[in-house]
């Protein structure tokens, strides 16, 4: 079938393969089949376990509140496919539209759906990242597997990467009782996400919960004992410390490399498609057959300078599989465009952190609510006199409102009364955000620049 | 049986908890933490938590079968 | 609709059985002046906006002089405001302090704890029914359950519970003014001294020997003028709100003999009814004492700063724009974000006791108790706008299972 063959047709008996059986994957099925597609679904998935919520993988998982085997995620209604569990996607060859499995069998599609999201970006030196006792923390085995480790007491626990990961990891230890070490390139925990303003509330949290927080410092080396066992790792300003265990949180790897020679815009930034989830080639031509959704996918978005955005971000996943689930079986006017306002979520050291629109975007900050020194507050990004981005620490009942002051391109700094106020005129600030160019640790929106093609890698990590 | 609850709507009511407290648990004065699998004996109060929840954020699947096809088929 | 009189024609006792046409009406212009300056907002959207917005404050005092400063001073009382004529980060500290004893993360399972003795009380009130073949739902079922509950609430000893029913029953007199004489008042202003006295007697006792309930929890943290508005809070706003719930999930259900039909072969449809009844029948029709606290845009309109803003969930809640075939009592309604409860930080405090007491009540109400119809539709309402709710049900039955 041609990309522009009748998509009645297609509705009804095309053959619809989704690489990457997790969140966005899932929930992209689930829309096909409701929006009346009959033809035949195949899931292919290289974890051998039917798709499960990642979020509580750091959180409920590691405080002993839920087991990481018992995330599987709810469905929405049944989605008649058929499960290639447990074998990765390979190769695709688009000239006879086949997806090659790590078995080497072939699966034919009219439409692929790439969903195969990101993996946790490993130690730098593969021989430290082998030692035992240290992890990384991206699926339902690594939960397990740490969580194992953390019930044996381990002396001290170091975390490397103050991102919301490293930092939900943290907190779940020192919940448990665990001596616990974080090591952040950056000045603060959560700079690069939220800059160094609001960093510096998470990092009086972390210490007043009896973290050890060493910032403005890199990981050199993991060193293990005889029996392969890590016992201490080395930091950039000559120190050492002791520690059985290292959970590496260093930011994601976006899950292209399968893709290498299909001729698609798929590199270590993600892969880039059009704001109706279309794939790029790499002349920067759309395809009509081949669509991208969540953490693997970027794309330009309107209310950022059309920067493509690449966002790891839960609520993406779905929304965006939506979409592209809704584009693969509609004729090109019923389309629609994922306008997605960045959204995200981290709840640790009992703080239910949250933000809205992109705050790295941002050039000025004010405390529009409370205090950041009762860590309860919303603070409220400004970029070229606009409102961009939001962020609060227990304040969600507000995050709304400031929604749809980014929506509305709401001028910045904002000039009305609000309750809980509590300075009299709102004096913006540098939100202090790290230099764009310099990697931080797990930063969860990127902005990938204008490029469809745009295969350029910034992040290239000499040491941590 | 599964849930999963959208914690982008979630504005931390705790609405939720109230109703069975079993299932979900707040985590300081506002992040949720919820049990994604629970058990028949909640299964009533989980209804009740899910119809309740101010902003419709609970995703509550029933059903307790395995996928049909679900199980790893390598190779 | 004539301008200006529109406040009038909601508190036009006229309106009271069905003021649904004219909420249809007010949201022809989802954000409507009155001539006073009042705002009246009637759409979904716009009232859930507002309710999260910010700059709308729930502290009258914003207000300028004239207009009614609902709370505030906390009248003849004498006691301090309550929460909810507060705004952050008052309102948060106090509701906080007072959500210790009462609900997650501090006490998660205390409501889930009441429902045993709940269930009791809903037994015993229609194991009285036994015999009759004519009960009044009002007296004989919705009213005494909620007072029941806030005393266990509150930790009052079980056998000072029938002194709160006469104050509660005074309190709720004197919101619901009745022509012919200002008796009510002196009735509620007497119980109000009466019930201040019991509690600070009983704050002093539960200091020196705490026992269950939360205000034995709380009296180490707060004074007792604190307390005692405290009680009195959960008292008014806890009791009249859920009576109205009761008794209208009773009245829809017998005027939808179709869902009753399913309701009492399928028990579990209660969770979405109940939920239904709250958006079709809400017991708090519209919030009356907001403010703004700069200029506001919605719909078009400027709501200017310090204008009185009336949010009108009643019709908020029957927006067709929200809600699909809005007048319809549809229990199989998906996604029905109701504003019954309101919704922002001044979300109803006690909601999860509310529907505690509406499940114990609803289910065992109608598996028990054989109707046979409504003996008065509609029946006879009170005259307050704001609780909006049957002053009887009279209903005849047929009989009584165990
Ligand atoms: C520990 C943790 C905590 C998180 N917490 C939050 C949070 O608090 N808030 C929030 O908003 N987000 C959070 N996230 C992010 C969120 O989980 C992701 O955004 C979401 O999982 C993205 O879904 P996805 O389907 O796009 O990708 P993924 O979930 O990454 O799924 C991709 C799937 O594709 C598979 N795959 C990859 N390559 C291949 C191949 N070649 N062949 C076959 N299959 C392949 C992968 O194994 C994986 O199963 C968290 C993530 C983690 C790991
Ligand atoms: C079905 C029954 C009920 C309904 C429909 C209801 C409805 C509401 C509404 C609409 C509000 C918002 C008012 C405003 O902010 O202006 C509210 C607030 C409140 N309600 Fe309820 N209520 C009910 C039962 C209860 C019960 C049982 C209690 C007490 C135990 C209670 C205590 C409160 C309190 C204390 C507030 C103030 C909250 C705040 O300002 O933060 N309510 N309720
Ligand atoms: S009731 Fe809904 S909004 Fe409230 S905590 Fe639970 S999920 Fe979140």
């Amino acid at each position: 079938m041609s990309a522009d063959a009748d998509v009645e047709v297609l509705r009804r008996e095309g053959r619809i393969v989704v690489v990457g059986a997790s969140l966005a994957g899932l929930r992209a099925a689930e829309t096909l089949r409701d929006k009346g597609f009959t033809g035949s679904l195949t899931m292919i998935g290289d974890e051998p376990y039917e798709p499960y919520d990642r979020p509580p993988l750091s959180k409920q998982a590691l405080l002993g509140r839920a087991r990481a085997e018992d995330t599987a995620l709810p469905r929405r209604r049944e989605i008649d496919a058929e499960w290639r569990l447990g074998v990765a996607a390979e190769g695709l060859d688009r000239q006879a539209k086949r997806v090659r499995l790590a078995n080497r069998d072939t699966v034919p599609y009219d439409r692929l759906l790439i969903t195969t999201g990101t993996r946790a970006r490993p130690w730098i030196h593969p021989d430290e990242a082998a030692l035992d006792g240290v992890f990384v923390l991206r699926t339902r085995d690594d939960s397990v597997r740490l969580d194992r480790k953390l019930a044996g007491s381990p002396s001290r626990v170091l975390v490397i990467g103050a991102g919301f990961t490293g930092s939900e990891v943290a907190s779940a230890c020192r919940e448990r009782g665990l001596e616990v070490t974080v090591a952040e390139r950056g000045p603060a925990p959560l700079v690069g996400a939220l800059g160094g303003v609001i960093g510096a509330v998470a990092d009086r949290l972390q210490r007043r919960k009896g973290v050890n927080l060493r910032c403005g410092i890199s990981v050199t080396a993991l060193e293990g004992d005889y029996a392969g066992r890590l016992r201490r790792a080395h930091l950039s300003d000559g120190s050492a410390i002791e520690a059985e265990v290292a959970v590496v949180s260093l930011g994601a790897i976006r899950n292209t490399d399968w893709l290498a020679g299909s001729g698609l815009a798929a590199g270590p930034r993600g892969i880039a498609c059009d704001a109706g989830c279309r794939v790029f080639d790499v002349n920067g031509i759309v395809t009509d057959d081949i669509y991208a959704a969540g953490d693997v996918a970027r794309s330009p978005h309107p209310l950022f300078d059309y920067q493509f955005l690449s966002l790891e971000h839960w609520g993406n996943a779905v929304e965006q599989a939506e979409i592209a689930a809704h584009n693969m079986i509609c004729a090109g006017p019923d389309r629609r465009p994922h306008l997605w306002l960045p959204m995200f979520w981290s709840s640790q050291f009992g703080v239910n952190i949250k933000s809205v629109g992109v705050p790295s975007l941002g050039d000025q900050l004010v405390v529009a609510q409370g205090t950041l020194a009762e860590e309860r507050f919303v603070a409220v990004y400004g970029y070229h006199g606009r409102v961009i981005a939001a962020a609060s620490f227990d304040g969600a009942k507000w995050l709304g409102f400031y929604q749809q002051q980014i929506e509305a391109a709401a001028p910045f700094p904002p000039e009305y009364g609000t309750v809980d106020r509590r300075t009299e005129t709102l004096e913006p600030v540098d939100p202090a955000f790290p230099d764009p160019h310099l990697p931080t640790h797990g930063p969860t929106v990127t902005l990938t620049g204008h490029s469809p093609s745009e295969r350029r890698v910034e992040f290239v990590p000499s040491h941590a | 049986m599964r849930l999963v609850v959208d914690l982008n709507r979630c504005q931390g009511y705790a609405q939720c908890v109230f109703l069975a407290p079993d299932v979900f648990a707040l985590h300081g004065d506002e992040a949720l933490l919820f049990s994604p699998r629970f058990d028949e004996a909640q299964r009533d109060r989980v209804e009740e938590a899910a119809a309740a929840c101010p902003v419709q954020a609970i995703l509550v699947d029933y059903s307790d079968e395995p996928t049909r096809g679900a199980e790893p088929h390598v190779g | 609709m004539t301008p200006g009189t529109i406040t009038a024609q909601i508190t036009d006792y006229a309106n009271r059985a069905d003021p649904y046409p004219l909420y249809a009406e007010l949201r022809e212009q989802p954000v409507r002046r009155e001539d006073d300056g009042t705002y009246l907002v009637s759409t979904y959207y716009e009232v859930r906006n507002l309710a999260n917005d910010p700059r709308l404050s729930n502290d009258t005092r914003n207000r300028p002089p004239g207009y009614a400063r609902v709370g505030h001073p906390a009248e003849e009382t004498g006691l301090p405001p309550s929460f909810i004529f507060t705004d952050p980060p008052v309102h948060d500290r106090l509701r906080d302090t007072i959500n210790r004893p009462f609900g997650p993360p501090h006490s998660p399972r205390f409501l889930d704890g009441l429902r045993a003795d709940l269930a009791t009380v809903v037994t015993e009130l229609l194991d009285a029914f036994e015999g009759k073949d004519q009960v009044d739902i009002v007296e004989d079922f919705s009213y005494p359950l909620p007072v029941t509950a806030i005393c266990k609430v509150l930790g009052v000893p079980r056998e000072d519970e029938p002194r709160f029913h006469i104050w509660a029953d005074a309190l709720a007199s004197s919101l619901d003014p009745r022509p012919g004489g200002d008796d009510g008042q002196e009735k509620a202003q007497r119980a109000r001294q009466d019930m201040g006295a019991y509690l600070s007697d009983l704050i002093e006792t539960k200091r020196r020997h705490p026992g269950p309930g939360i205000l034995s929890a709380l009296a180490p943290d707060m004074t007792p003028a604190d307390l005692e508005a405290t009680a009195v809070l959960l008292l008014v706003a806890g009791h009249e709100t859920t009576v109205n719930a009761i008794t209208n999930t009773t009245l829809t259900l017998l005027r939808h003999p179709d869902v009753l039909e399913r309701f009492q072969k399928d028990p579990d449809l209660a969770v979405p009814l109940i939920e239904e009844v709250l958006r079709f029948e809400p017991p708090v029709q519209f919030v009356p004492w907001t403010t703004a606290l700069a200029d506001i845009d919605v719909a078009g309109t400027t709501i200017p700063k310090g204008s009185p803003v009336w949010l009108m969930l009643a019709a908020a809640n029957r927006d067709p724009k929200r809600f699909e075939d809005p007048d319809r009592f549809d229990p199989d309604r998906k996604d029905n974000e109701h504003l019954g409860f309101y919704t922002g930080i001044h979300y109803c405090f006690g909601a999860p006791l509310a529907r505690i007491e509406l499940h114990a009540a609803v289910p065992e109400l109608f598996r028990r108790v054989k109707f046979s119809g409504l003996l008065e539709d509609p029946p006879p309402y009170r005259t307050n706008a704001v609780l909006r709710g049957p002053r009887h049900l009279p209903v005849a039955i047929e009989g009584l299972t165990a």
